[in-house]
């Protein structure tokens, strides 16, 4: 025993834990309340990766001729593989959310304000490299998704002016997205980016400690750069408490939760289905990406294609911009939600735009619905003419764009009671010369054909 | 303070300020010295550029005049571990007895595959919807410019295809 004290007496000594080191661990802070363990939590999320990533960099194998039967060894074969998929990949969604909770209650209650404004800035960063490290992951999957997301990220960089192509050859990286691609995004996605990010992460939480946690913001109590400081040193004096464990047991019980919720997908759902393997020839793929991207993928297909390329380049430009400034506009003044509408509008703006747009991303009612076939209770009584154009109608890829019985596309209108509306000879023009974004038919469609199409068209009425 | 310790004190100054200069510009040339083969070995995609080179794709007998078919093209020098990324996929239509077009199957809008309707004889991209007819022009949709082409000609009795980089923007 006696011995053991003294080699902690020695270790103490040489590393300095009692007179460096614990004094931040017990420093004082503001009594605040449970949201703000949420900048701690997106910090375990990210040490949860961490270790995760590392557990599968044990077995992945970052090259095309292996990847894909490398995720599927580690799914299917490997003791808990499965499971450990499953906490990286329901890990990322845990830790993208409790980033932008902690955004969002950060901007809420003004906490980026005099003399916090560089801890925002590195969390903007920490915020970006988070949102890249869950796009070149969903990469590292190599299925047919994570094949043509590449093509689809090379060609949203092809839209940068000047620079643009050479973006694209940096990105892919040779004549075609293949052998040299994956390792790039590989070294991406598990040394370059973590590099930076611990960087990054130790910069945040020496700032929080520099500054300290800001105080819970009290209405009419505006930020005065002149008196701040002293003002939050009086108030530690006052009534501050240790950080550990006086707040910290709170960081503790709701780490404890979130892991637990993230453990719990893990274990029921796994990881996700890795589809088909990426293959360059095989053409009947549906790309979509994982749930963070599809605002982006939404406004891709929303964007006036005169703005597209505007969109594509600057909206994350103008986002990250906006980002940048925020402490810059509002350094100073109130800081408590209650006085500032116009940060609830924002956030609830920026929430409920992101959940629209994810919305429309998931059910992507402009894409094409390829294989789909007129239903019975449409075709089963048609005789003549009609049957034919019924017929007509699924192979001409009529249906992939528009609803006939509750089947086909969405991105046209639905045409169940299309005869309700128009007539034959509105049909007629309909078909051959397009528009509204619609081909024209004229060239492609024989005349027996189109007047099969057109009578089954015109009987498509409500009755 | 005597003369002696002020020359002295600026005489240290004046040290420091140049061992200040010397350590930030030595630092300086180190990380530049080390960055020129790391940055260049980064960026041999652009230093080393594959040329085209014509590859057989079959005889004109096994395509059919009037018809688009997917064509799988193999890169001329992939690497050892490409795997199925080797190869690439084309849409070839047939014009005539000696004519042939070569389509890129990436959509001009995001770079999507795009899939070929044979009865409606258009192209569907699977992404946001957008349409190009038999010829690549655009139909309809987000998609910018005409499906991307590449070089195909006949000799003898082979269609060849000239390889190029993936027609990911420019084109």
């Amino acid at each position: 025993m006696k011995l053991l004290k003294r080699a902690w007496a020695w270790l103490d000594d040489r590393i300095g834990w009692s007179s460096a080191i614990w004094p931040i661990v017990v420093h004082p802070v503001p009594k605040v309340n449970w949201w703000y363990v949420l900048g701690s939590a997106t910090l375990i999320a990210f040490i949860v990766q961490v270790v995760t990533g590392v557990a599968l960099a044990f077995t992945y194998v970052p090259a095309p001729n292996a990847a894909y039967e490398s995720l599927d060894f580690i799914t299917n074969r490997a003791v808990f593989g499965n499971v450990v998929r499953g906490l990286h990949y329901w890990g990322s969604s845990a830790m993208v959310v409790l980033a932008f909770a902690h955004l969002a209650h950060v901007f809420l209650i003004g906490a980026f304000k005099f003399p916090r404004e560089v801890n925002w800035l590195t969390g903007v960063v920490l915020l970006g490299m988070t949102l890249a490290m869950a796009f070149t992951g969903q990469l590292l999957r190599w299925n047919q998704d994570a094949y043509w997301a590449v093509s689809l990220m090379a060609s949203m960089a092809s839209r940068v002016p000047l620079v643009g192509d050479l973006l694209v050859d940096i990105i892919i990286a040779g004549q075609t997205v293949g052998g040299a691609t994956l390792t790039r995004f590989y070294a991406t996605h598990v040394f370059l980016i973590p590099a930076a990010m611990f960087v990054l992460v130790g910069l945040h939480l020496y700032l929080v400690i520099r500054h300290g946690v800001s105080e819970m913001p009290r209405p009419g109590r505006p930020v005065n750069p002149k008196t701040y400081r002293q003002e939050y040193d009086e108030l530690l004096h006052r009534d501050g408490i240790p950080f550990w464990p006086d707040f910290a047991w709170k960081d503790v019980v709701f780490a404890l939760v979130t892991g637990s919720l993230v453990l719990l997908l893990a274990v029921v759902l796994g990881a996700p289905e890795l589809g088909p393997q990426a293959n360059p020839t095989n053409l009947e793929a549906h790309p979509k990406p994982d749930w963070y991207f599809l605002w982006l993928f939404a406004l891709l297909s929303y964007a006036p294609p005169a703005l597209e390329s505007l969109v594509i380049v600057g909206l994350p430009l103008l986002l990250g911009i906006l980002l940048v400034i925020v402490p810059f506009t509002a350094p100073a003044g109130e800081r408590s939600w209650k006085r500032r509408p116009w940060a609830v509008a924002t956030v609830v703006f920026f929430g409920l735009s992101a959940g629209a747009l994810m919305w429309q991303g998931h059910r992507s009612p402009w894409a094409p619905v390829l294989h789909a076939e007129v239903p019975a209770s449409v075709s089963g009584d048609l005789r003549g003419d009609a049957a034919r154009g019924s017929a007509l109608f699924a192979s001409e890829a009529c249906l992939a764009c528009h609803l006939v019985g509750g089947a086909g596309g969405q991105r046209g209108p639905d045409l169940t009671f299309v005869g309700d509306r128009l007539t034959r000879e509105q049909l007629i023009w309909r078909i051959l010369y397009g528009g509204n974004n619609m081909p024209a038919y004229g060239q492609m469609l024989s005349p027996d054909d189109l007047d099969a199409l057109v009578a089954f068209l015109s009987e498509r009425r409500s009755r | 303070m005597t003369d002696r310790a002020q020359t002295a004190t600026a005489d240290l100054l004046d040290r420091r300020a140049f061992l200040n200069r010397l350590s930030l510009l030595l630092s300086g040339l180190i990380g530049l010295v080390l960055s020129v083969p790391i940055l260049a070995y980064l960026l041999t995609p652009l230093l080393r550029r594959a040329p085209g080179v014509w590859l057989n794709i079959g005889t004109t007998d096994t395509f059919k005049v009037g018809e688009t078919v997917q064509v799988a093209i193999e890169d001329p020098s992939p690497l050892p571990w490409a795997g199925e990324t080797t190869r690439t996929a084309i849409w070839l239509r047939r014009d005539g007895q000696t004519d042939f077009t070569a389509f890129a199957v990436n959509c001009t809008h995001l770079a999507c595959p795009v899939n070929w309707q044979a009865q409606a004889k258009i192209f569907l991209c699977p992404c946001h919807g957008g349409v190009f007819y038999g010829d690549g022009r655009v139909a309809a949709g987000p998609p910018p410019r005409p499906l991307p082409r590449y070089d195909v000609r006949v000799q003898g009795a082979n269609v060849q295809v000239l390889t190029r980089r993936v027609p990911i923007g420019g084109d």
